[in-house]
C-alpha cells in the first residue's frame, strides 16, 4: 500500500526515524500526517476527498477537531491516530486508529494496512476523549497516588502486589517515576476537563511534581 | 511468640486446598478442615496429582513428595485442630459463618494459636472481632491459584499485636511466599486496583468507545500485561465479578466498584465467560475467538 507523509514536525508517535516514516513514497494513495500541525498539514493536501485514506496523529484532542462532526452522521476517508506512549518513554507498538460513525470501510481498511505493515500493532476505537489506553489506566495511576498518600502500603509494597498479583510487568508507582508524573498530570488533565470525571483529576502526587517541573 | 510447627487450613475449597499445599510443601504438618466430606476428598487428590507434577517436572523427589503427603491430613474434626499453631480459615466469605467458626477454634485452640483469614472483601477488625482473640488475628490473602502464586497481602487488624503481626509475617516467608503489608481496607491492594480497573474497561464498551476484542489488544501491547481485562473477567466470570464488585462497592461507596448494568445482563443472557463458551470474547475448545 503506496503512502506518502507529511511532516509538521515534533511527532510524539514517530520521534525517530521509523520503518513507517521511511517506507513512505512521494505520492500515494493513503496519506499519513504527522507532528504537532496536522491541521496546516490536512489544509495542504490536493483533492482530499479522492484519497482513499488520510490519517492525522492526534494528541488529546478528538479527530472531531480536525473533520467537523454532524449530528452523530460524521465520517469520511479522514482518520485519526496515535502510537501509544507514556510521557518520556520510548512510543510502544500500539497504535490506536480512530474512526467516526460513518467512517468509509475502505479508508479504515488501508490505514489499518500501512501501519500493520510497518510493524505496528492497531487497535481500532471510535472518537471519544482518551480513546482507549489513557481512558484506562489514567484513573488506575490516579488511584495508585492517592492511595500512597492515604498511607494503604508502602510504594514497593503496592508495586509489588501488581507485579505479583497480576503479572504486570511494572508496578504503577515505579511507571510514573520511569515514565514522569508531571507527563502523567497533562493526560490526566486534558482528560478531566474532557470528560468531567473525578477519577480522572490528576492526584496530588502530579500536581506536584508537575508545578516543580 | 513459640515456633510454627502445625497449621490448620479451614475450608478446603478453591483457595483453601492451594493454601494446604503450600503449607504442606514447605514442610509443615497440615491439617485441613471442612464441613463437606466430599471437598476433602477432592482436595486430597488434586494434592497428589500437583505433586506427582512436581515430581514429573523434577521440581520435587519421589521421597519428598511422600513425606509432604503424610504430613498433609484431612479432618472433619474441628477439634483436631487443638494442635495447631496457627489456623489459616478460607470457608465461604460470609462474616457469619467466619464468626461462628472462630468462635469455636478460640475454645478449641490453645493461646497461642494465630488466627488467619484469607478473606478478599471483609475487613480483619470485624472478623477479628468476633474470634475472641482479635490481638492474635491477621489477614492473610493469597492469591489464585494458590499453590502458583507466591503474593500475600497481610494486614493487622486495628486490634492485632504488632508480635502477632511479626510472628505471622515470619510463618509467611517460612511458607516460600513474598508477603506485602497493606492497611485492612476493603479488597486490600489487589482487589482494590484490579476491580474499578475491570468496571472501567466494561464502561468503555458500554460507552462505545471499542469493542472488547480491540481494548485487550490496545492494553496488552502498550502496557505488557500478559492479559487484557476481558481475558481475565471471562476466565473469572461474570458470576462472580459481580459479587466482588457488590462486596467491594458495598463497603466503599465507590462510583468505580459498582458493577456495570452489562454484566447483569450479560448474566441474564448467560454470557458468564469461559465456562458457558461466551463471555465478553466467544470461545470454542478453549481458544480464544475474534480476541
Ligand atoms: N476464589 C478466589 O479467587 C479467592 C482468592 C482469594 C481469597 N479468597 C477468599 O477465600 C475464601 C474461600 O474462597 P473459595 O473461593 O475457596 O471458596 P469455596 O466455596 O471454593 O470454598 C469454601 C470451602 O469452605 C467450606 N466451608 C464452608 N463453611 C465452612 C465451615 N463453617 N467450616 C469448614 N468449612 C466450611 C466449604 O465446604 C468449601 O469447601 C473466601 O473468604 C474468599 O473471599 C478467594
Amino acid at each position: 500500500m503506496p503512502y506518502s507523509l507529511i511532516d509538521t514536525g515534533k511527532s510524539r508517535s514517530f520521534p525517530a526515524a521509523h520503518a513507517l516514516t521511511q517506507g513512505a513514497a512521494a505520492a500515494g494513495d493513503v496519506v499519513v500526517v504527522i507532528g504537532t500541525d496536522v491541521a496546516r498539514g490536512l489544509a495542504g493536501i490536493q483533492e482530499r476527498e479522492k484519497k482513499t485514506a488520510i490519517v492525522v496523529e492526534l494528541g488529546t484532542e478528538c479527530l472531531g477537531v480536525h473533520t467537523g462532526e454532524s449530528r452523530g452522521t460524521e465520517g469520511s476517508n479522514v482518520l485519526g491516530f496515535a502510537r501509544f506512549r507514556l510521557g518520556a518513554a520510548e512510543p510502544t507498538k500500539l497504535v490506536e486508529l480512530v474512526r467516526q460513525p460513518n467512517t468509509d470501510a475502505a479508508a479504515l481498511a488501508a490505514a489499518k494496512k500501512v501501519f500493520e505493515d510497518a510493524g505496528l500493532t492497531v487497535a481500532v476505537c471510535n472518537d471519544l476523549p482518551g480513546r482507549i489506553v489513557d481512558r484506562l489506566i489514567r484513573p488506575y495511576l490516579n488511584a495508585a497516588l492517592r492511595r500512597l498518600d492515604e498511607g494503604l502500603a508502602s510504594a514497593d509494597d503496592m508495586d509489588t502486589t501488581l507485579k505479583l498479583g497480576l503479572g504486570y510487568p511494572e508496578g504503577p508507582i515505579a511507571l510514573l517515576e520511569r515514565t514522569g508524573l508531571a507527563a502523567h498530570f497533562d493526560v490526566a488533565q486534558a482528560l478531566y476537563e474532557a470528560l468531567g470525571d473525578a477519577a480522572y483529576a490528576p492526584a496530588r502526587r502530579a500536581r506536584v511534581a508537575k508545578l516543580r517541573a | 511468640m513459640a515456633d510454627i510447627r502445625t497449621v490448620g487450613v479451614a475450608g478446603c475449597g478453591t483457595m483453601g486446598a492451594g493454601i494446604a499445599i503450600v503449607a504442606a510443601r514447605a514442610g509443615f504438618r497440615t491439617l485441613v478442615y471442612d464441613t463437606r466430606a466430599e471437598a476433602l476428598a477432592k482436595a486430597r487428590k488434586q494434592s497428589e496429582a500437583f505433586f506427582a507434577k512436581s515430581v514429573e517436572r523434577g521440581k520435587l523427589k519421589p521421597e519428598q513428595v511422600s513425606a509432604i503427603l503424610a504430613n498433609l491430613v484431612g479432618t472433619s474434626k474441628l477439634g483436631d485442630f487443638k494442635a495447631c499453631d496457627v489456623v489459616i480459615e478460607a470457608v465461604f466469605e460470609d462474616l457469619k459463618v467466619k464468626h461462628a467458626l472462630f468462635a469455636q477454634l478460640d475454645k478449641i485452640c490453645p493461646a497461642h494459636t494465630l488466627f488467619a483469614s484469607n478473606t478478599s472483601t471483609i475487613s480483619i477488625t470485624e472478623i477479628a472481632g468476633g474470634s475472641g482473640r482479635d490481638d492474635r488475628f491477621v489477614g492473610m490473602h493469597f492469591c489464585l491459584p494458590a499453590q502458583l502464586m507466591k503474593l500475600v497481602e497481610m494486614s493487622p487488624g486495628l486490634n492485632t499485636s504488632e508480635a502477632s503481626f511479626q510472628a505471622a509475617w515470619a510463618f509467611c516467608q517460612a511458607l516460600g511466599q513474598h508477603p506485602v503489608k497493606t492497611k485492612d481496607s476493603p479488597g486490600f491492594i489487589l482487589n482494590y486496583f484490579l476491580i474499578p480497573f475491570n468496571n472501567d474497561a466494561i464502561r468503555l464498551v458500554e460507552a462505545g468507545v471499542a469493542e472488547p476484542a480491540e481494548i485487550d489488544k490496545a492494553i496488552k501491547d502498550a502496557m505488557g500485561y500478559a492479559m487484557g481485562p476481558f481475558e481475565l473477567l471471562d476466565l473469572v466470570g461474570m458470576d462472580t465479578h459481580l459479587l466482588v464488585c457488590e462486596a467491594m462497592h458495598g463497603a466503599t461507596h465507590e462510583p468505580r466498584a459498582a458493577c456495570p448494568p452489562l454484566v447483569r445482563r450479560m448474566i441474564a443472557a448467560g454470557h458468564l465467560g469461559k465456562k458457558t463458551g461466551r463471555g465478553f470474547h466467544v470461545y470454542k475448545d478453549s481458544k480464544i475467538f475474534g480476541a
